[in-house]
This record gives structure tokens, C-alpha cells and sequence, in this order.
């Protein structure tokens, strides 16, 4: 039979977070990649102005806006990953379980606004 | 035999924040714990500093120049260079975990040697961002 079930049941292991990991890791690579290339887009626009920095954003590619989805992604990346990392600070440090859920909920709404704000003003240009 | 009486040697188990300053962190640990305090800040700062800058700058023509006059007082540009720093040093600590995480570099003299590395590279790219943004060239 099975020992580790009722109170011998097993509460750490494999997959416990990993998909937390993975994820936080795939986020910053592709918030990486975003940046580097509109850092590189910024440094090889001469006289850089208005209509040529919402250009980065606002373009289309066959009428499809390629620039607002990218930014999206971009800041949804943004999001999840700041989720996970400030999750792991309050579990650091903050142990009764009352308080940790709710500073857990506030950083999620905090974030899915920040997400929501972003996005709102993407749509705008 | 004569006893010698024992010195009482400092013990550490979990650091507590009273000890933060006394206690010698090697240049890993400092680059870990300045990874969390730079990713903490730039979370902080997203809807209240950086969101509103991007959203005057690409709303329109005049929000643009709004956010130019905002971002030319000085106040605004050491928080913003502070944010830089954050970026810089979020970024290049966050590449050196990805190859830690592909065990690569993991050994004590390489880990501290990369953990150099990181903080030479965030800290003058800072100063180059920095140098721009107070205008020096």
C-alpha cells in the first residue's frame, strides 16, 4: 500500500514550481529579446521624433498590428514574470498565511492593472 | 590541563535584517540580493513612473513634449537613472542565472568571477545611460 497518503502524504517534490520556473525564464527571455530590439531600433533612428517612436508601436503588416501585439506580449511577459518574482518575496519573508495571500492577491491586481493600462494605451496610437 | 575559556564565535543560521550590514556576503550574494531589490523596484515603479512616461510619449505630438519637459528636471532623471540601474542589473544578473541554470559556471572561482563580470558591465552601461541622460554628450 501507499505510505505517503493522509498525514505521511508527500508535500514537496517534482513539479512543485517548476512550471512557475520554466515560465519566468521563457518571460525574460522574450522581454530580453523585445528590448534589445527596441533599444537597436532606437540607436539606428536618426533624429529620432514623435511619428518615428509610435511608429515602433503602431505598425501594421498587411494590416495585421504586428507592433501593438508585439508590445502586448512584451508586457504581458512583463506581468507574469513580476507575478512569479515578487510571489517569491513574499514567500521569503512573509510567513503567516492571512497576510502573504493578500499581499499575494494586491501584487497580482497590481499587475493585471498594470497589464490592463498598458495595453489600453497601445490601443490609443 | 589547563582549560582555555572558549570564546563564543558569532553563529549564523537565517540572517536576520539587523545583521544585513555586518554580514560579509560574498559577490554573488550581493549581486543575488540587489537582483531582487532592483526586480522589486521596477515592479513598484511600472504603473506609477513608467507606464505614465511611455503613455505621454506616444499618445500624441503635444503629450510627447509634455513628457520631454517632465523627464528634463533633474529629480525625475535620478529616479529614472535609478531605473536604469535596476534595468541594467536585472537584465545582466537574470543572463548569468540562465547559464548558471545550464551548469555552466558554477564553480566557486567562476560563479564569483561572473558575478564580477555582471556588476562591471551593469554598472558602466549605467554610467554611459546616465552620462546621456544628464546630457554630457
Amino acid at each position: 500500500m501507499a505510505s505517503n497518503i493522509g498525514s505521511k502524504r508527500l508535500v514537496v517534490g517534482a513539479h512543485y514550481g517548476l512550471k512557475e520556473w520554466v515560465a519566468q525564464r521563457i518571460t525574460a527571455v522574450i522581454m530580453a529579446v523585445y528590448t534589445i530590439g527596441l533599444f537597436l531600433a532606437v540607436l539606428f533612428t536618426p533624429d529620432l521624433d514623435y511619428a518615428k517612436w509610435v511608429g515602433f508601436f503602431n505598425f501594421t503588416v498587411l494590416s495585421f498590428p504586428l507592433g501593438k501585439i508585439l508590445a502586448l506580449l512584451a508586457f504581458l511577459s512583463l506581468s507574469y514574470h513580476a507575478y512569479i518574482g515578487i510571489r517569491d518575496i513574499w514567500m521569503d519573508y512573509v510567513k503567516p498565511t492571512g497576510i502573504r495571500l493578500t499581499l499575494q492577491v494586491l501584487t497580482a491586481l497590481w499587475l493585471l492593472g498594470a497589464a490592463g493600462y498598458a495595453a489600453d494605451i497601445l490601443w490609443r496610437v | 590541563m589547563s582549560n582555555t575559556v572558549e570564546k563564543k564565535r558569532p553563529e549564523y543560521r537565517n540572517i536576520h535584517v539587523t545583521q544585513i550590514l555586518k554580514y560579509r556576503l560574498p559577490l554573488a550574494g550581493k549581486l543575488s540580493i540587489l537582483h531582487r531589490v532592483s526586480g522589486a523596484l521596477l515592479f513598484l515603479a511600472l504603473p506609477v513612473v513608467l507606464l505614465p512616461l511611455f503613455d505621454k510619449s506616444i499618445t500624441s505630438e503635444l503629450t510627447f513634449l509634455e513628457m520631454q519637459s517632465i523627464v528634463s528636471n533633474p529629480l525625475v532623471k535620478l529616479v529614472l537613472l535609478a531605473l536604469i540601474w535596476s534595468y541594467l542589473h536585472h537584465f545582466a544578473a537574470g543572463i548569468r542565472y540562465l547559464v548558471l541554470d545550464m551548469h555552466m559556471g558554477t564553480e566557486k572561482y567562476a560563479a564569483q568571477k561572473s558575478a564580477g563580470i555582471v556588476f562591471a558591465i551593469s554598472l558602466s552601461l549605467t554610467a554611459l545611460f546616465g552620462l546621456k541622460l544628464f546630457g554630457a554628450f
